[in-house]
């Protein structure tokens, strides 16, 4: 039954050729539009993705709290209280992957090529794996680095870059306040951060080394935040719970006084990051698929007309025998044939149009096959559904008056 | 008696119109036997098509019962008054009433497909029957491309290609020459000597009429004569 009235719906199609192709413009036009838009959502998400990856997955900072004396109170950390033995107590929680302690300041960093002033970030081994920072060459800070402080070094990529050029670096002497450090390795590049910072513009140092020699007396002990890792996304509140119960034991804050700590969950932030991506999409994609209602109304409307037109041909196949499902299964047909060669034309388009906003807008775009599997879904619906008052109301016909239509 | 085919019993036909009711058919009693061959004659406006649009089953009686094979009208669905014109009932029209687009071949094989038969069936029973009507060769050309007459026996072919009971003929040659139109005739008596067809047609010409055995003549929508034509000819010429 299918089979000879998808060849019926082809050649009526192909009866009023013009008519047809202007009719699935709309459709091509609509199908093209979602596709395109849905292609830039997806690049930006996918950018906004790689950039939250880069900062490592299931983080918190804990960073020391406010502190207030008389009516002043200072900004967070401002008050000196998280210590590197904190770090190692909440490292040893459960369903923490890693904790480092974070010791930073800036200072100029010269070698025989140049001098560069950069953030030095004192920590532990453990900043490598909360960040999933690996290197591109040499060994990472070790326990006993840390231990006896010693002056090595990681670098980032555009540290190497501005004071060493084209040499290797690892093993080279870098001066940093005048401190001589050997670089014991290179991090991997991690581009910019959710805010635009160059990530590869950092040296790592193990956080004694920061405590007690390039920034002796500014810390003390202390660290102004330790990063840490969940083991799962699953596991983030219960690990927030217990930091939280660990910290106050520790610092001995009695109940109903206020925590010297706050806790900040990236990922929450990395969430809301992606949720923005993800409604803009939403919003192009809206926005387009107006011009698919408007081209589902052009195929009801040419829909109308043809039934009008073809009054006689439907008598026709009544008396010869068709029941109201057939006649309505055939115009039905016509309809989705319509919106979804209109749909097919319109996939290439917009693959097309996301290529050239690729080429010529420096836009990264990435058409999903979802996105191609969505427009074929809407097409359907568009056509079954602008297309069955039409079909319905030939299918009520009744033989004799369609027969004597003139 | 012979198996009655077609029941008619009271059978009224009204319209309404701005100027009010309008009945055309003022109750019809008849009944048609299977292997009958009836011609239905009557002056403009006698009612004749329109009875011939309820027999046919494309239009609905408003008040009075008729039966076809066994079956009362009144009490079917759209539906099964689609099958019915399907299975038992074809149908030829003045106008030819072919689709345009549409091959030969694949006219004939229009009332097969509204039965689900599969493309290698109807192909061979389309050019079995246009072998019939003695269009062998026309398959796939198309309608415009073939004579009036020839395009008349495409319909016959059509109308059956379903082996219907019975076939209806609305002025069948109406549109046509006086010479085609006897062969045309000529192939419906044809089959309705050899194959057993039930043939009822509609015709306001007499020497189309005298092919028929029996004459329903109608005159504002009352039967006039009901018999053989023979006889009503032959009174008449006397």
């Amino acid at each position: 039954m299918i089979g000879p009235m998808l060849a019926e719906a082809f050649s009526a199609l192909g009866a009023n050729r013009l008519r047809s192709i202007l009719t699935m413009l709309g459709m091509v036009i609509g199908v093209g539009a979602v596709i395109t838009m849905l292609s830039v959502g997806e690049g930006t998400k996918a950018q906004v993705q790689a950039t939250i990856e880069s900062m490592g997955s299931n983080l918190f900072i804990v960073q020391a709290g406010s502190a207030q004396s008389g009516a002043v109170r200072t900004g967070a950390g401002g008050v000196p209280t998280l210590t590197a033995a904190d770090a190692e107590a909440i490292a040893e929680l459960a369903d923490v992957n890693a904790a480092a302690p974070v010791a930073p300041g800036n200072a100029q960093v010269v070698t025989a090529y140049g001098n560069w002033s950069t953030q030095i970030m004192g920590t532990t081994e453990d900043m490598l794996v909360a960040r999933d920072w690996s290197l591109a060459s040499g060994y990472p800070i070790s326990e006993s680095d840390v231990r006896s402080a010693s002056r090595v070094a990681l670098i980032g990529r555009t540290i190497v870059t501005n004071l060493f050029g084209d040499e290797d670096p690892v093993g080279q002497t870098i001066r940093i306040r005048n401190l001589p450090f050997v670089v014991q390795g290179v991090l991997a590049g991690k581009g910019q951060s959710l805010d635009g910072r160059d990530q590869d513009d950092t040296i790592l140092v193990p956080v004694t080394t920061a405590q007690r020699q390039l920034f002796a007396g500014r810390f003390g002990d202390t660290v102004r935040f330790i990063i840490v890792q969940a083991s799962s996304a699953d596991a983030m509140s219960r690990v927030q719970t217990d930091m939280t119960a660990l910290l106050r034991d520790r610092h001995r804050i009695g109940e109903g006084q206020e925590d010297d700590f706050q806790i900040r969950n990236l990922a929450a932030m990395a969430d809301s990051a992606a949720q923005t991506a993800q409604v803009m999409t939403l919003m192009l994609a809206a926005i387009a698929s107006i011009s698919l209602i408007v081209g589902g109304i052009g195929i009801m409307n040419i829909m109308l007309v043809s039934v009008t037109e073809r009054t006689r041909e439907i008598g026709i196949r009544m008396a010869i025998g068709a029941r109201q499902r057939d006649v309505l299964l055939q115009f039905l047909l016509e309809a989705l044939m319509l919106s979804l060669l209109g749909c097919l034309i319109g996939v290439g388009l917009g693959i097309g149009g996301a290529w050239l906003i690729k080429l010529l807008g420096g836009l990264d775009t990435v058409v999903t096959p979802e996105s191609v599997i969505l427009a074929f879904a809407v097409a359907t619906a568009v056509g079954v559904f602008f297309g069955y008052y039409p079909a319905r109301k030939a299918a009520r016909l009744k033989p004799i008056e369609a027969l004597r239509y003139q | 008696m012979a198996d009655a085919l077609i029941r008619v019993e009271g059978l009224k036909k009204s319209y309404v119109s701005p100027a009010g009711t309008v009945e055309v058919l003022h109750g019809l009693d008849f009944q048609i036997n299977a292997g009958e061959f009836v011609a239905v004659m009557g002056p403009s406006g006698s009612g004749k098509s329109t009875m011939m649009n309820i027999l046919g089953c494309l239009d609905t009686a408003s008040s009075g019962k008729f039966e076809i094979a066994g079956k009362d009208t009144a009490q079917l669905s759209n539906d099964q008054l689609a099958g019915l014109r399907n299975e038992v009932i074809g149908f030829v029209f003045q106008g030819f009433n072919l689709l345009q687009r549409t091959t030969i071949e694949d006219n004939v094989a229009l009332p097969l497909v509204y039965r689900s038969a599969d493309k290698p069936t109807r192909r061979k029973e389309a050019r079995e029957i246009l072998a019939k009507v003695g269009l062998d060769g026309y398959a796939l050309s198309r309608p415009n491309q073939i004579s009036g007459g020839q395009q008349q026996r495409v319909a016959i072919a059509r109308a059956l290609v379903g082996k219907p009971k019975i076939v209806f003929a609305d002025e069948p040659t109406g549109n046509l020459d006086t010479k085609t139109s006897h062969e045309i005739m000529d192939l419906f008596t044809g089959l309705n000597r050899q194959e057993g067809i039930t043939l009822v047609i509609v015709t306001h010409e007499a020497d189309v009429a005298q092919y028929a055995d029996r004459l329903i003549r109608l005159v504002d929508g009352r039967i006039d004569y009901d018999g053989p034509s023979r006889a009503y000819f032959q009174e008449r010429a006397a």
